[in-house]
């Protein structure tokens, strides 16, 4: 057992992948002797050479392009896209070309690229390095779309997502990044992708999380616990597919739900958690739905702190189900 | 490699029948700016060490192609910046301590905090605000050319950008609109060998980027990007084609950039020091310093007294940003739209009763 952070875990699984299967290859700007700018890529340029290992001209419709050629050739092609306020230039490649290769080819093409992407707040930014575009993505049928919130997870889904016969969005939260350290195992694992994960189990209310918002959806719990209420909370960990089943089991079992990313809110994947929740239990709700996320607003710079959700904000949407 | 124009040669010798249109007065002025440029990036960089603003990207080793080229348009003229280009707003006249304000993120900060350093924007200095995105700028000043050709005045736009962004798609779509309309707009590549760690080499096997503008349909002039008159001359001379209607070129100043990419980068890990040092000899401010004072513009003492200015200058408006608080919570949610809806001021009025809140925590990585 190693104690590692998230990039340490994302780095592992690249290695290990790459060591496995010498189709595996790594493309993307400063990917390669700089190690990538959050340095998840570090070590791979020495260990696997130009051709494995390889940045590109800046152009990130040039990286997904050529990820998805490669991939069409039969290489393993896992681009990274620096920042994911940075892949729009390559948005057309991947929801018209990536994402419906099977299916406008009748299952004859296909790409099974995984692009890693760094997501989300926290790092002082401004907005175009901290925003979170999961929704862009999820609403793209053809893309896998899995958000790990800790190192045994971004390792365990990582390796799942290379070896998944679909393309995956895999977004990293940049926010915890270099924190918590984790135990992770030496052997090789896999975290099966589709699946949420209980990290708390209560019985008064849920709270749906996933990526850097797992761990305020955890601290928030603690301050509810405190006023005596006893919260579940459920880290998505793959947006799509959705791991419905285990959504309605957890509201069934307690009656409230709170919904939490640091997305803007308006269509944001909570509004989609909370339409199926409304459509397939209604019934067992004994308060309405809380959404908490980011504003409906650009991504400030010095005010970020108070754009992020926070464990206070959460609490009081906890508040207002638990006392409805 | 096409011709590189040069003016004055690595020891500050003028070759006199390229000497551009520029009275003495103006070249100390020139002078005065890049020491500005070096000392804001040389103060910036340490607040940033210390943890008093969030990040920074210099511009250091390029102050001659900025300063340069920026000199060469005037007011009514449009800029779009990328990273580097901060010096061409004081040229024009931007308040020193906006510019500092905008540096930390403070109230005094006339677009409220929200964009990280190095990211300024002033409609009146018709100098458009900086968006982090690689490349998207230089469409952008070839509609603004564009629309200057169309309503019949005789401005220019100048659009810069790096090495980095002449492989985005934009940089296509640019300069093949731009040239087949013939519109008013000059684009400033400022080649400084590097995006973030990818070296030149890896960006184009393109022998330069001056070259490429042939292919287009426009002149391409390569520069001496640490030679401020010859950046200048080339600028100034595409710009009198571009008023008077001869469509657009593409100047590509070479330099060097001397930091990292910006305060988070450690360049090391990717180039040579004994790289760096042979660019530092090539310091674009000692050059034109050893001009001025050859030529008798400026003596030791002047040179002295400027510096001087600059320091304290710098100085008075860096303490005037701290001075000033941070924007208030209300500018998260203004500026969206043009009048806020309803969802907004819902946000708005919920936040501004919260209780509790959030830490202000976390370092930029680049
Ligand atoms: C579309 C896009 N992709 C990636 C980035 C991340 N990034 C920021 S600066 C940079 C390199 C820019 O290089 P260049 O254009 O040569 O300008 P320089 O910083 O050297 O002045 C990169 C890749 C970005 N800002 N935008």
């Amino acid at each position: 057992m190693a104690e590692i952070t998230i990039v340490q875990a994302v780095n592992d699984a690249l290695k290990e992948e790459m060591t496995r299967d010498d189709d595996v290859v790594v493309l993307g700007e400063d990917v390669g002797v700089n190690g990538g700018v959050f340095r998840c890529t570090a070590d791979l340029h020495e260990m696997f050479g130009d051709d494995r290992v390889i940045d590109t001209p800046l152009s990130e419709s040039g990286i997904i392009g050529a990820a998805i050629g490669m991939s069409l050739y039969g290489l393993k092609a896992v681009p990274e896209i620096q920042f994911s306020d940075f892949i729009w230039p390559a948005f057309d490649q991947i929801t018209s070309e990536l994402a419906k290769f099977r299916y406008r080819s009748g299952g004859q093409f296909t790409c099974p690229v995984v692009i890693r992407t760094p997501y989300g707040g926290g790092i002082r930014g401004g907005h175009y390095h901290s925003q979170s575009p999961e929704v862009y993505f999820t609403h793209t049928s053809g893309l896998v779309v899995v958000v790990p919130s800790d190192a045994y997870d971004a390792k365990g889904l990582l390796k799942a997502a290379i070896r998944s016969p679909d393309p995956v969005l895999f977004l990293e939260p940049k926010k915890i990044y270099r924190a918590p350290k984790m135990e992770v195992p030496d052997d090789d694992y896999v975290v099966e992708i589709g699946k949420a994960a209980v990290r708390r189990e209560g019985t008064d209310f849920t709270i749906t999380a996933y990526g850097a918002m797992v761990e305020v959806a955890m601290a928030a719990c603690e301050k509810a616990a405190e006023k005596g209420w006893n919260g579940e909370v459920l880290d998505l960990r793959t947006l799509v597919p959705l791991d419905e089943e285990s959504l309605i089991a957890s509201v069934t079992k307690t009656g409230r739900l709170v919904t939490l990313q640091e997305a803007p809110k308006f269509c944001g994947f909570s509004s989609e958690l909370s339409a199926i929740v409304a459509e397939k239990a209604i019934d067992v709700m004994e308060a309405p739905i809380k959404r908490v996320a980011g504003f409906d607003t650009p991504f400030p710079y010095t005010l970020e702190h108070v754009y992020m959700p926070h464990a206070d904000r959460v609490l009081n949407a906890i508040t207002e189900v638990m006392t409805y | 490699m096409t011709d590189v124009l040069q003016v004055l040669s690595e020891q500050g010798d003028i070759d006199n029948s390229l000497i551009p249109d520029l009275t003495e007065e103006r070249m100390v002025e020139l002078y005065r700016q890049m020491l500005t440029v070096r000392q804001l990036d040389t103060r910036m960089l340490n607040l940033q060490r210390q943890g008093r603003i969030g990040f920074y990207g210099t511009c250091k080793g390029q102050e001659a192609a900025t300063v340069g080229s920026g000199a060469a348009v005037g007011p009514d003229d449009w800029v779009f910046p990328a990273l580097r280009e901060g010096g061409v707003l004081l040229l024009r006249g931007f308040d020193l301590d906006k510019y500092t304000a905008q540096l930390v993120g403070c109230a005094l900060d006339p677009t409220h905090g929200r964009q990280m350093p190095c990211h300024f924007s002033s409609a009146e200095h018709n100098y458009v605000s900086l968006s982090s995105v690689i490349g998207t700028q230089i469409n952008q000043a070839m509609g603004v050319g564009w629309a200057m050709k169309i309503k019949g005045d005789k401005n220019v736009c100048l659009g810069y950008m790096g090495d980095g962004a002449t492989s985005s798609t934009d940089f296509h779509a640019a300069l093949t609109f731009a040239a087949v309309h013939k519109v008013p707009t000059v684009f400033v590549c400022q080649n400084n060998q590097f995006a973030i760690s990818v070296p030149f080499s890896k960006q184009t096997a393109s022998n330069g980027i001056a070259i490429k503008a042939h292919a287009y349909g426009m002149p391409g002039v390569a520069v001496d990007g640490n030679d401020v008159l010859a950046v200048y001359k080339a600028t100034q001379d595409a710009v009198a084609r571009a008023r008077a209607g001869d469509g657009p070129t593409l100047i590509e100043a070479i330099t060097y950039r001397i930091e990292g990419h910006s305060s988070s980068d450690d360049a090391s890990r990717y180039r040579d020091d004994a790289e760096v040092e042979m660019w530092k000899k090539r310091d674009p401010i000692e050059r034109f310093r050893r001009y001025l004072t050859a030529a008798g513009l400026v003596d030791d003492s002047v040179v002295e007294e400027i510096a001087t200015k600059v320091k304290n200058d710098v100085d008075a408006a860096i303490k005037a940003a701290e001075a000033s608080p941070m924007p208030s919570v209300e500018t998260i949610f203004t500026d969206v739209y043009a009048e806020m809806p309803a969802h907004l001021r819902e946000q708005r009025d919920q936040t501004l009763n919260e209780s509790g809140g959030g830490e202000n925590e976390g370092a930029f990585p680049l």
